[in-house]
């Protein structure tokens, strides 16, 4: 069985730093990892490898360094990395972004399934997964915690929604993204971390993929940022300090006091 | 034409709050836009008379599109149902809720019709003059809230947060037409079968319904100190929540999540130990009648949203505040007795 993972490229903590006179995120000093919810993906298609045999491919869409996380994509087990580059691609909102990541895939070639992370930590809009699975015009489910079972034309997946679980088969090839629940993603290992140092890591672009210009970047996505703000949100209550002993006993008591003037206890 | 829409959402045969959630917010916009609102309900089994009741509250028309092969949410059927419909309809503006099925389908059909599509919005406003729609949603860990718009592509859609709004009051002497939509056997996907739904799960949590929430972030330093928040909740008779830290280092279930990616809760009373507050974790908590915010970082955000905030250590101040309770149940107990 043959799995494509497209991963991306986060900065490291989610308390980035803004620069408040233009709005901007202060990217300096602000390391860069795999998307933590791309691991699950990562952990289940080795792990499905594992039972079923195959390759598992990770693709990432970014500058060039995002060649970083393909290599601890290769660390963990991955057989190899795909990165996905082009000035002509910045820009892209969800729309270009899950355009290019199918053209891509296509040209990577046949495979059994794609799976994804649920969302990207930075982004947030958990939309290019279902995106790809729309370009490729494949059954989708989101939101998997469990692959039931998988056979030479179907696998049948365990979806987390609002009543409990959903359960349903799909034909291959399929996406699916899925959540936390599902694995628990395994470290890089030390014959990986050698492997992925001198793994070559093929560059798709613009000129060698077979894509619409007017569908890329900036220019192709439908979605326009006009203001970025940052928010503030405010109420204004009691605030008391517990810093020894007694200023902790003395603190709960008041909080103890306010629990009970809101009728709470 | 150029109507605005709310998708209905149904779990077998009932429509969801979700559904009436959202014509609050499509009636403001349609109000603005002088259009008409119609809510697009795909499913099976929903009567009419409750289809009457989106209109009571405030929908114009309702589009049922009811099929048994509808029932349960297969995307690529109802994307197929939903992206042909636009086609012969032409809506300006397209709602849904960021639920599991609203996240699903949303992006599918965006892709279909080549619309823009914003995520879990929390404003939406009629831009002056053009009558593009602005979105306003938090990214990049909730530091920042940026407003987007879709000036070229119709239909503009989004996705807003359940429970972010309430519904209008009902006025069931509201006068709408509610339109029959019949299906084609090419929308239903073959590829795809629901074989079933299972709600037994272990770790699931009601996060939603409770009216108390204690709930621990990064500062709870490892999974297992979550134990104190489980007793605490269980003596103030409310359930564990957690941030979308905790969440990520795997301390806790994901069904636990507050905040923009998990859920959005409004309890009498909120308790948060060791968090600090982003932007995404305090919209899941900010229409909470009541917050109590626990953090050693004098400047941590949580404590600007609070009622009443502790500057401590949580596990000082924890265990403390379990003793005091603990002790005034028991002299409740005995004065009862």
């Amino acid at each position: 069985m043959n799995i494509v993972v497209p991963i991306k490229q986060v900065p490291e903590t989610s308390n980035v730093k803004m620069n408040p006179e233009t709005g901007t995120m202060i990217r300096a000093g602000v390391e860069t990892v795999v998307n933590p919810l791309d691991l699950y993906a990562i952990e289940t298609a080795l792990q499905l490898k594992e039972q079923h045999g195959g390759t598992v491919t990770a693709i990432t869409m970014g500058p060039s360094q995002a060649e970083k996380v393909l290599k601890e994509a290769i660390a963990m087990g991955c057989d190899e990395g795909i990165l996905v580059s082009d000035r002509k691609f910045g820009g892209s909102d969800t729309w270009a972004t899950s355009y290019t990541l199918a053209k891509a895939i296509e040209k990577f070639g046949t495979f059994d399934l794609i799976i994804a992370g649920e969302r990207a930590t930075d982004g947030d809009t958990a939309q290019v997964g279902p995106g790809i699975a729309a370009w490729l015009n494949i059954p989708l489910a989101t939101y998997v915690a469990r692959v039931e079972s998988v056979d030479d034309r179907s696998l049948t997946v365990e979806r987390l929604v609002e009543e409990g679980y959903q359960i349903i088969e799909m034909e291959k090839p399929a996406l699916i993204t899925v959540v936390k629940a599902i694995a628990s993603p395994r470290l890089p290992t030390l014959r990986g971390k050698k492997r992925a140092k001198t793994a070559t890591i093929p560059l798709y672009n613009a000129e060698n993929m077979d894509v619409d210009p007017a569908s890329l970047g900036l220019r192709g996505s439908p979605t326009k940022v006009v203001k970025i703000a940052t928010p503030k949100v405010t109420r204004g209550g009691t605030v008391v300090s517990a810093t020894d002993e007694q200023s902790v006993a003395s603190a709960v008591e008041q909080l103890m006091a306010f629990l009970e003037s809101r009728e709470l206890v | 034409m150029s109507f605005v829409w709310t998708i209905a959402e149904q779990y077998e045969g009932r429509l969801k709050a979700v559904s009436f959630e959202l014509l609050s917010r499509g009636r403001k916009l349609a109000d603005a836009l002088e259009t008409k609102l119609a809510s697009v309900l795909i499913g099976d089994g929903v009567r009419e008379a409750e289809m009457q009741e989106l209109i009571a509250y405030g929908a114009d028309e309702v589009y049922s599109i009811q099929d048994p092969r509808l029932a349960g949410f297969v995307c690529e059927s109802y994307s197929n149902v939903l992206s042909s419909i636009i086609k012969t309809y032409r809506p300006s503006i397209i709602l849904a809720a960021a639920t599991s099925t609203g996240r699903t389908l949303m992006p599918y059909v965006a892709i279909n019709v080549k619309a823009g599509l914003t995520a879990d919005c929390t404003e939406l406003h009629i831009e002056e003059g053009t009558g593009n729609l602005l979105q306003t949603r938090p990214a990049i860990g909730g530091n920042i809230m940026a407003t987007i718009k879709t000036p070229d592509h119709r239909p503009q859609m989004a996705t807003v947060r359940p429970k972010s709004s309430r519904p209008l009051v009902p006025d069931p002497a509201r006068v709408g037409k509610i339109i029959e939509v019949p299906i084609e056997d090419a929308m239903i996907d073959t590829r795809v079968t629901v074989k079933g739904y299972r709600s037994d799960a272990e770790d699931f949590v009601n996060l939603e319904e409770a009216d108390v929430v204690v709930a621990g972030g990064k500062g709870m330093k490892r999974g297992e100190n979550f134990a104190m928040l489980r007793t605490l909740a269980e003596t103030i008779g409310g359930v564990v929540g957690a941030s979308r830290d905790a969440v990520d280092r795997g301390w806790i279930g994901y069904p636990h999540q507050i905040g923009l990616s998990g859920k959005t809760i409004s309890p009498k009373l909120y308790i948060g130990a060791g968090i600090s507050g982003s932007i995404q974790h305090l919209a899941g908590i900010k229409t909470s009648e009541n917050i109590v915010s626990i953090n050693v970082d004098p400047d941590a955000n949580i404590h600007k949203v609070a009622d009443f905030g502790v500057v401590g250590d949580l596990f000082d101040v924890l265990p403390e505040l379990q003793r005091q309770l603990s002790a005034r149940l028991d002299g409740n107990r005995r004065k009862g007795a």
